[in-house]
């Protein structure tokens, strides 16, 4: 068996050898005409592809096998510890008292850095947390999403150039211009399925962003829009680290209030009518559901949340351009969603932060950051397809107590 | 005077629509077999360009004639660039096989991200100039202020890969074999068909017309970059769709549109909108043939 | 794995608030160095952190300022604005004294709001767009290169006096610096003696640009203006010639590189661009360059020199003002002459330094040459 393993690694590793050669061995420039040759790297591709393949392929093996049998003592032990803390009370409460009080207190522990980007992380989680209504519970692959955090920044930003709009108002102002923008991309993609559906949403989101481009007059074009003023309390002055601290608190509530939508949201009707569109459209739409009017709501709400978020990512950064809201930042908030488990709200949550602080945290390796983050979001979707937190539905539980009764009742 | 702008612009749209058709081939063969949008197909495109490079560049000293260094350098791009797509296939996709559509699309991602920043890291951040490989045409030379060697080429080599590619699929064994595994995977299974191999093929082939795409495409351009893939890919992709994914004539088709779009609408109204012409097209076709316009329109079966 | 995964974030959240109460060194003065050090714009930000570190290596091989050591912090922006935010925040944890950077005009500006309330100097060795300095939001930022509107300014006077244009084709790559360039060189171009007979902006990256060919050759231009950088340059160049469009071709600073014409071959010959006054032979660019040879083992890349001048108008200042205070080192550095790779420069009081400028220079024999 081992052996086998060996051998097959070692064929692997050849083979990743002989592909890469090209690539990793030999450097061509044709500026000044140099050949120069790394065999160094040939070295380190054969010995490195040969333990990393060993290591995928008992990775694999092991989630093989785990898929059948789960009498792993470990694992029996870490079921019960989950069991004891979400059924005992005051565990769950001490918990999320704990919680709380980090949430509160973080600002004021940490650096301005530290603050701005967790700032910049929420902002994220917030994107996530809209675009899984209309992914996670909607199933409507929308990869144009960026457009309406865009037209929420947008909003403030030029409302404010105009008639000096105040910051607190634009926030529900931003939110309904992208309610509305929702609304109107929603109606010619009703008719779409599946993956047309998802590239006429790309289409509509790279029309926004080329449009707000090259009309300078009204949006300042490439070059944006700056100066924008940063939340504030009226007759409150504050300093630089105090508005980080407001921006922090900002966020977490409309965090909050997001999460608690989608909660409300999964429970309600429509919740449920939007879980069914996504197992099955043509079912869904015989059970009597309004297809249309679903899809429609899907949308516009996760537009909502991404345009209040735009407004504040406008007063955070102060300075806004159509280069801020391309494809690359859509697909981002996309594999947040799928990574954090699509539906699933801790796991949104969780996927943000960790794709978002990474890479700063990882700012001493920043040649390889984007090396790695491809590299991170294949291993995670082979390992873990199901997210990092996939999505706990709702079951019920029958005990041997309960068929038994229907048992008796001959049914 | 009107005629002669027309006629270039309409020759600047065949060439776009060809470029687009080369790298669209691919998209919609793996998303007729497995139903995936294969993101890293542009990376797979911009690593055979930079092994023609490589090669051309080792070559340079053997003084060989044009057309011998291009050969070898195509033949070699295509092996490696096969090679990549077979990798990435059962690196990234073959263990998301079961899982759900939007892991896979995730995982094709996440390897384009990989692959654009490994030839970044392992070559250059800056542009390359790419050698012309092409060899003029003596025939040619009348024309060429309006038709370019290279331009020549890529429309005839787009037109050989699309007749080839329709005799594969309609009359060989593999091809039969390949079209029983798009319409249904079990069934093809159940009747005997190694589906495994039918996918590594698939995906062998469509890496192999990109590489050679790469090289005709990056002559004409004259300039090679560890991000030229994702940007041509978009729009590749957008073509395919717009043709009809699944099916390769209509990404042929679906390329000479966009090509067509972009070049009238760049040289009549303006090229500020270049990208908004394209992408209107592809919602207003969409909009009346939903599944693209040579798409067949899947029943769905309840 | 997902146990594995949270015990790290957590192993590194708590590693990253120690840091975050960092020992305060009183000895050191820090400058920090932000700017695109990574992804596809990188290679016009690393030439910048060279040249800050090999100033700053000179200063403390010297003795330091006025005894204290200078620390170099280097951080990446991507020239993405909102990352320039996080950016500007952690060097302002950091305490720095002065900011070489950033190198993108949009990043810079995103950036600059938060330097301006932490009262701390910014010289940019490449950010150009006017308003940084024209528009008075920003006391605190300084750049040594001279702003777009000069350099749009001068391509238009060449064109209209030494070429004699009459039909100018004006375009761009709809990106911030392209296309701001482009509207500078529209409105100096208006009003004159010719007139532009084309405004239209490219897509960066498409595969073939005949169609805006076309449109120039059809109305009948005698010189095409452009905005944008060398990539798409030397495809319209490129695309230009074959197509037999024999007509000028003035490009800023963003075409002036060595990839230009190794891309575009035999038709950059004859080519203009404007670019910042060449300073190569100035005895202080001469030393810079030969440092760079020694300590990097290549020849440096874009804005070296106009970041080695910026170095050294700041240790400049703080040596003169013999204090790292915000107020005395901007007077310092708005007052006092330095000697630097670009010349002897000083600043105004809008920002913008004093004694440089931009050139024309025209492609000959496979090189950029300056003109007059």
């Amino acid at each position: 068996m081992i052996k086998d393993r060996l051998l097959k690694s070692l064929f692997v590793s050849l083979w990743l050898t002989v592909l890469t050669f090209p690539v990793m061995v030999i450097r061509v420039n044709t500026i000044e005409d140099t050949v120069t040759w790394r065999w160094g790297n040939l070295l380190l591709i054969l010995i490195g592809s040969y333990i990393l393949s060993l290591l995928w392929n008992y990775a694999l093996e092991r989630q093989e096998r785990g898929k059948k049998v789960k009498t792993n003592k470990l694992s029996i032990k870490i079921k019960e510890i989950k069991a004891t803390f979400s059924q005992s009370r005051p565990m769950k409460t001490s918990g999320i008292a704990a919680a709380l009080l980090a949430i509160f207190l973080f600002p004021f522990l940490t650096s301005f850095y530290q603050m701005s980007i967790m700032n910049t992380a929420l902002m994220y989680v917030m994107l996530g947390l809209g675009l899984n209504i209309t992914i996670g519970l909607g199933g409507i692959l929308n990869l144009g999403y960026i457009a309406f955090f865009m037209v929420g920044s947008y909003s403030y930003a030029l409302l404010n150039q105009a008639i000096g709009l105040n910051f607190w108002i634009a926030l529900p102002i931003g939110g309904l211009v992208a309610l509305i923008l929702g609304i109107i991309v929603a109606v010619p993609v009703l008719r779409l399925r599946g993956d047309y559906l998802a590239i006429v949403t790309l289409a509509f989101g790279e029309i926004m962003r080329i449009v707000v481009e090259n009309w300078s007059s009204l949006t300042g074009g490439p070059s944006g829009i700056r100066s924008i003023p940063r939340p504030a309390i009226p007759g409150v002055d504050l300093n630089l680290i105090d508005t980080a601290k407001l921006v922090y608190f900002i966020m977490i509530v409309l965090a909050a209030l997001t999460i608690l939508i989608t909660l409300r949201l999964k429970d309600s009707r429509i919740g449920r009518a939007l879980i069914a569109m996504r197992e099955d459209e043509i079912a869904c739409q015989s059970m009597g559901i309004n297809i249309t009017r679903v899809k429609v709501i899907a949308f516009a709400l996760g537009a909502v949340f991404a345009g209040v978020a735009g407004v504040v990512f406008a007063a955070n950064t102060t300075f806004i351009n159509p280069a801020s809201f391309t494809l690359w930042e859509s697909v981002l908030v996309l594999c947040i969603v799928v990574l954090g488990g699509m539906g699933s709200i801790p796991g949104v949550i969780f996927a943000a932060l960790v794709l978002k602080l990474m890479p700063e945290y990882l700012r001493a390796f920043s040649e390889y950051r984007m090396l790695v983050f491809g590299a991170v979001l294949v291993i995670m979707m082979v390992f873990k397809p199901g997210g990092l937190i996939p999505e706990k539905r709702k079951h019920y539980n029958f005990t041997n107590k309960d068929t038994a009764e229907f048992e008796e009742e001959g049914v | 005077m009107g005629f002669d702008y027309f006629f270039k612009l309409f020759i600047g749209g065949m060439t776009k629509g060809s470029i687009y058709a080369l790298i669209a081939i691919g998209y919609t063969m793996v998303y007729g077999i497995i139903g995936l949008i294969n993101f890293a197909h542009g990376e797979v495109y911009m690593i055979g360009a930079f092994t023609a490079l490589i090669v051309a560049g080792i070559l340079s000293a053997l003084n060989l004639p044009m057309f011998a260094v291009l050969l070898i350098a195509v033949a070699v791009a295509m092996i490696f660039s096969a090679g990549y797509g077979f990798t990435l296939e059962k690196v990234a996709y073959k263990p998301l096989r079961n899982a759900p559509r939007l892991s896979a699309l995730i995982s094709a991602i996440g390897m384009s991200i990989f692959l654009q920043n490994y030839v970044l890291l392992a070559q250059t951040s800056n542009f390359l100039p790419f050698p012309d490989m092409i060899p003029d045409f003596a025939f040619l030379e009348p024309v060429k202020q309006t038709l370019r060697t290279t331009q020549f080429i890529i429309l005839v080599v787009t037109a050989i890969v699309m007749i080839l590619l329709t005799l594969l699929i309609k009359f060989t064994k593999i091809g039969k074999a390949m079209r029983a595994t798009s319409q249904d995977k079990i069934m093809a299974m159940l009747t005997g068909v190694n589906v495994n191999r039918v996918i590594s093929v698939t995906f062998v082939i469509g890496s192999s017309i990109a590489a050679l795409g790469g090289v005709l495409i990056c002559s004409h351009t004259g300039r090679v970059h560890f991000y030229i893939g994702f940007l041509v890919g978009i729009k590749a992709f957008v073509a395919a769709v717009l043709g009809g994914i699944g099916s390769i004539p209509g990404a042929v088709l679906g390329s000479f549109v966009l090509g067509f779009t972009e070049s009238f609408g760049a040289g009549y109204i303006s090229s500020d909108y270049e990208d908004v012409f394209a992408f209107v097209i592809l919602i207003l076709i969409l909009t009346f043939r939903p599944d693209g316009i040579l798409g067949k329109s899947t029943k769905q079966k309840v | 794995m997902k146990k594995t995964v949270l015990i790290i974030l957590a192993v590194m959240l708590s590693c990253s608030l120690l840091f975050a109460q960092g020992a305060e060194e009183a000895n050191t003065i820090k400058i920090g160095v932000a700017g695109a050090h990574s992804g596809d714009l990188a290679s016009y930000g690393l030439p910048s952190v060279n040249a800050v570190e090999l100033v700053v290596a000179n200063i403390n091989a010297a003795g330091g300022i006025d005894g204290k050591m200078v620390e170099v912090i280097v951080e990446d922006d991507q020239c993405k604005p909102e990352i320039a935010t996080n950016t500007a925040a952690k060097l302002v944890g950091e305490e720095v004294v002065a900011v070489v950077g950033h190198i993108c005009s949009g990043a810079t500006k995103a950036a600059l709001g938060i330097y301006n309330e932490s009262k701390i100097v910014v010289i940019s060795p490449s950010a150009t767009s006017p308003p940084l300095t024209k528009s008075g939001d920003y006391p605190n930022f300084l750049r040594t290169i001279a702003p777009d509107d000069a350099q749009a300014v001068l391509q238009v006077d060449f064109a209209l006096n030494v070429l004699g244009s009459k039909k100018i084709a004006v375009l761009h790559d709809k990106g911030d610096y392209g296309k701001g360039l482009a509207e500078f060189a529209q409105a100096a171009i208006e009003g004159s003696s010719a007139e532009v007979v084309l405004f239209e902006g490219v897509t960066p990256g498409a595969v073939d640009y005949s169609a805006v060919i076309n449109k120039i050759a059809q109305v009948g231009a005698d010189t095409v203006i452009y905005g944008g950088y060398h990539p798409e340059a030397a495809q319209i160049i490129g695309g230009m010639r074959a197509q037999g469009l024999d007509i000028a071709f003035i490009g800023g600073d963003g075409v002036m590189d060595a990839t230009f014409i190794a891309v575009a071959g035999d038709d950059a010959e004859g080519v203009y661009a404007t670019a910042p006054v060449d300073t190569t032979s100035n005895p202080i660019a001469i030393q810079a360059a030969a440092e760079h040879q020694a300590a990097y083992g290549e020849d440096y890349g874009a804005f070296f020199l106009n970041a080695y001048s910026a170095a050294l108008a700041i240790v400049n200042a703080i040596d003169v003002a013999n204090s790292t205070d915000y107020d005395a080192i901007m007077a310092a550095l708005k007052s006092e002459y330095v000697q630097t790779a670009v010349g002897n420069i000083s600043f105004d009081e809008r920002g913008d330094a004093i004694g440089v400028g931009f050139s024309v220079y025209q492609v000959n024999n496979g090189t950029f040459a300056q003109l007059d």
